[in-house]
């Protein structure tokens, strides 16, 4: 067969029609090159700088940082306890990840509703109020541990219980994205199997599990991202069990030594992207799924009771898990002295009251700025990469999604080398935090309106632009009002990630700006669980208040129910 | 291969409750009976309970009422992987993790056949279906009309008792359709397999079947040969259903040992029957557009619709305030009307049909 080779003078001519296109229309040249901009700056530049000083010392190129980094026993350790410590939890939570998952599309189950919102919860919540309700599960003075087993010498903190927490923390990635897989296997495939003699299990060894196994390695990827990445669980309990992303501002900030954190940095990002890339590019694109396209029918779901009872009573251990655990948290800010004294007080929210509201307010207002900044940007993102042909649009396209696997710590060391000096100088602000929310939260809105632009016929917005309206224009009559719903949910998510988001942030609070995730992890540093636990209810309170509240209006707006998807 | 089982349907019923906690009667007291070896086909509009139905017979769905017998057994409490039936979907559903050869072997090697006996039975059936040269490849890489031979061939593979079709060929282009009909109706013939095919193509099920089943709206209307369908509909749905309709009223003048003389508008006709009339009895009789003549003096009518469709000139008259459907086969150097003029036409005797 003739090779078809793609000439120099054949690429040209369509780089010139891009140009011309790209220039033709000036609103969505601004807007490009803003967005190009704004990801150059805030991802590529900080990541780079990081690159750049891992190599310097006093201004010349050095591998000293390298060559200490990598003979020090201990981050031999920490390395070794990141990779481990990701495999436990991804191989875990997938496992829990997918029996909830095949129980909610195959299983006709009672209190459905429930498992799901349950399974989704830790999603919406901030990120280490598991870590602490642990604490006050199984800790030294634990209501399990101390209160009923009357253990008097157990440490939560480490290895296990970091494992937990992260599970918990984690199996609802897992659940979210293997439900939608297995949502869309064509059930006619499995009957076919029955039809030809199939057992139940033969059909789920031979058919489903199979079909799942791009799914699962997926699942399995993404978990292990989140759990290198994660900096909250291992800080308030990993305990002697230092991972990277804990060690990369221990090392910084802790220790002054920002050769050293950047290169632990460095390596922490190299472990990220090298996970991002197989899981887009290797297993992401290998699915059966799409093969199969459109589902036939409805499927059929399982009643009989030796599958059902064993996964329902599963779950239901599961659900009681993570409701207690959130539970446990705003108890704990009512009782004086847990483990100890458990007479009803307000003496934590009374400290709050009178030390820091600070914190509060400000992570509030900051947060209600950047989220609709995140969740239009993420919107006109999402269409560029979807519906027009520019250049950079693979740039565009590329760091945004990028910037998912970035671990938080690393941007947030990012940010502080590279906007501490001029001619940028932006630490300290509340610019710098904006900008941080808006960059940590972007991607998952850009994700969301992609895939639902994808599913809108472009010949709509053809039509709209063929009817005289400006590229402008057809965004915000057409496009926008079409992909409402991710639109809204990307508003509540940011709004969301924005309040509860930590590790980026501890780098760049200060005097001025305190972060609401930064005071709960000072408080648990210090031992004040208490205080903690009150500071954590107020933010899942917030939250709640929030989610609550843009559902009110935008319904008041027309938005139908369905529009909130999270 | 193994010996063609009969099907019996007993009162068989089947309700859903919907969404709402409404009763949805989708299959409604239907009785029939498959002899082996036979092709029948169960042809309807849709929703009117064809794929239930099916379901039924495969062991998908659970009766509310009612039995099913295949080869002479009760089969009510087995499950699908239980029953001696194979069911080729309108979609496929090929297993798309495995290659061609993997997908018809699926089924012998839950059996747990020797690997001899497997792969003797895949290739001689691939062989049969023309997609010898095809075993390596996964469903993603064929067309439709080769995924559903190897969807076919899955099923026949396992010389099932009864073979089930639902609208195996709707997701084909028409040309491929007109194919793939006569390979089915080729395939069973020379294995002999009692086969149920659902269908709401007229024309499909018209050309496949030994015996046709019309169903509406859950229940069987009529029973019969192609012939019996087409020619002697039981009832007006049935013909106006199958192929175009001319309905018209009609009395009786008298009836004599099987011939009628009857009036349709004035004009005397003398019609071969089965069923036995009394004089002066209103009637309601059926002639297909094929079964009138142009140029014959009965009647005359003005021209409303004039088709020219290469091998027929189709027509649409004004008769007495009813549109009539006519056509004239082989146009070719025949006189032929144009719109608003007068035609002339007389019925066919032995095209009449009365209810
Ligand atoms: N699982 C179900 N729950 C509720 N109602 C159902 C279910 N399956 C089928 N029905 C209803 O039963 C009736 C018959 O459905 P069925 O699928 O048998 O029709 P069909 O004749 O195969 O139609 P088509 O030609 O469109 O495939 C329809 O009214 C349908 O809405
Ligand atoms: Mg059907």
């Amino acid at each position: 067969m003739k090779k078809n080779k793609i000439t120099f003078k054949a690429r040209w001519h369509h780089f010139k029609q891009k140009l011309t296109k790209t220039t033709r229309d000036p609103i969505m040249m601004m807007t490009i090159l803003f967005v190009i901009t704004a990801l150059s700056l805030f991802i590529i530049y900080p990541l780079y700088k990081i690159l750049r000083e891992s190599f310097m010392l006093q201004g010349n190129f050095t591998l000293t940082h390298y060559e200490k980094a990598f003979t020090l026993p201990s981050n031999l350790e920490i390395l070794r306890n990141t990779i481990v410590l990701g495999f436990t939890v991804a191989i875990i939570s997938t496992i829990i990840g997918f029996i909830f998952a095949y129980s909610n599309a195959y299983l006709k189950l009672p209190n459905k509703k429930i498992f799901n919102a349950i399974a989704i919860l830790p999603i919406v919540s901030p990120p280490f109020v598991i870590a602490l309700s642990t604490i006050l599960l199984f800790g030294r003075k634990g209501l399990i541990t101390n209160g009923l087993l009357g253990w008097t010498n157990t440490n939560v903190y480490g290895f296990k219980g970091l494992v937990f927490v992260q599970v918990l923390t984690f199996f609802p990635i897992a659940f979210l994205l293997l439900v939608g897989l297995l949502q869309k296997i064509d059930p006619s495939v499995e009957e076919a199997a029955r039809d030809l003699g199939a057992s139940r299990w033969n059909v789920f060894k031979t058919i489903t599990l199979p079909l799942m196994v791009p799914g699962l390695a997926n699942a399995f990827l993404l978990v292990f991202i989140q759990t290198v990445a994660d900096f909250g669980n291992p800080m308030v309990i990993g305990g002697n069990y230092t991972t990277l992303a804990v060690q990369v501002y221990l090392q910084g900030i802790g220790n002054y030594d920002i050769g050293g954190g950047t290169v632990l940095a460095v390596i922490l990002l190299m472990i990220s992207i090298s996970l991002f890339m197989i899981q887009k590019y290797f297993v992401g694109k290998k699915s059966y799924i799409t093969v199969t396209g459109k589902v036939s029918r409805a499927r059929e779901l399982i009643t009989d009771k030796h599958i059902i009872r064993p996964i329902y009573y599963f779950n239901l251990f599961i659900t009681f898990l993570v409701g207690l655990v959130y539970a446990l948290v705003p108890l704990g800010s009512f009782v004086k002295l847990w483990g100890i004294d458990y007479s009803l007080s307000l003496s934590h929210y009374k400290y709050v009251f009178d030390v820091g509201l600070e914190p509060i307010k400000d992570t509030t207002m900051l947060a209600l700025i950047s989220t609709p900044i995140t969740g239009i940007l993420a919107m006109i993102i999402a269409f560029l990469v979807v519906r027009r042909e520019f250049i950079g649009k693979n740039f565009i396209e590329f760091t945004s999604m990028l910037s998912i696997a970035i671990p938080g710590t690393v941007i947030g060391l990012g940010y502080v080398i590279t906007y501490n000096q001029k001619p940028l100088v932006l630490t300290g602000t509340g610019i710098i935090l904006v900008i941080a929310f808006i960059m940590r939260t972007m991607p998952v809105g850009i994700r969301s309106g992609i895939a639902s632009l994808q599913q809108i016929d472009p010949s709509i917005e053809e039509a709209a632009h063929d009817l005289g309206a400006s590229s402008a224009k057809v965004f915000t009559s057409v496009t926008l009002p079409m992909i409402r719903p991710a639109f809204f949910s990307g508003l509540v998510t940011g709004f969301v990630r924005s309040m509860t988001l930590v590790s980026t942030v501890i780098f760049l609070v200060s005097a001025k700006y305190n972060m609401l995730t930064v005071a709960i992890l000072s408080q648990v540093d210090v031992g004040r669980i208490g205080v903690a636990s009150a500071y954590s209810t107020i933010l899942i309170l917030i939250v709640t208040v929030a989610i609550w509240i843009m559902k009110m209006l935008l319904s008041r707006l027309g938005a139908s129910q369905g529009d909130f998807e999270i | 291969m193994k010996e063609a089982k009969g099907v019996v349907l007993k009162n068989l019923t089947k309700k859903f409750l919907t969404q709402d906690g409404k009763e949805v009667v989708a299959v409604d007291n239907i009785n029939l009976e498959v002899n082996p070896g036979e092709f029948i086909t169960l042809l309807g509009p849709s929703g009117c309970g064809k794929t239930t139905t099916l379901r039924m017979i495969a062991g998908f769905e659970t009766p509310s009422s009612g039995e099913i017998l295949i080869g002479n057994q009760i089969v009510d409490n087995l499950t699908p992987d239980k029953r001696d039936t194979a069911l080729v979907f309108q979609n496929y559903a090929l297993f798309p993790h495995m290659d061609v050869y993997n997908n018809v072997a699926y089924g012998l090697k839950i059996q747990k056949k020797s690997k001899s006996e497997v792969s003797e039975r895949v290739n001689k059936i691939l062989d049969l279906m023309k997609m010898e040269d095809m075993i390596y490849r996964v469903p993603s890489q064929m067309s439709g009309g080769q995924q559903q031979r190897v969807s076919l061939a899955r099923a026949l593979v396992m010389e099932p008792g009864v073979l089930l079709f639902d609208e195996p060929l709707s997701n084909l282009d028409a040309k491929l359709r007109l194919h793939m009909r006569y390979e089915i109706r080729k395939i069973q013939q020379k294995v002999g397999i009692t086969s149920i095919y659902v269908t709401h193509d007229q024309e499909e099920a018209m050309s496949l079947s030994d015996k046709v089943v019309v169903m509406n709206k859950g229940i069987i209307e009529q029973i019969g040969t192609p012939q019996e369908i087409y020619q002697k509909p039981i009832n007006e749905f049935v013909a106006n259903f199958i192929g175009a309709a001319n309905i018209l009223d009609a009395e009786i003048i008298e009836y004599n040992e099987g011939i009628v003389k009857i009036n349709i508008y004035d004009k005397e006709y003398t019609v071969n029957v089965d069923k036995v009339y009394e004089a002066r009895q209103k009637v309601r009789i059926l002639v297909r557009p094929e079964g009138i003549t142009i140029d014959k003096d009965d009647f005359d009518a003005l021209v409303t619709k004039s088709v020219y469709m290469g091998d027929n000139q189709e027509y649409e008259v004004d008769f007495n305030g009813k549109i009539v459907q006519i056509n004239n086969h082989n146009p070719f150097g025949k006189k032929t009307y144009k719109e608003n003029e007068i035609l002339k036409f007389g019925f066919d005797e032995r095209s009449i049909h009365i209810f």
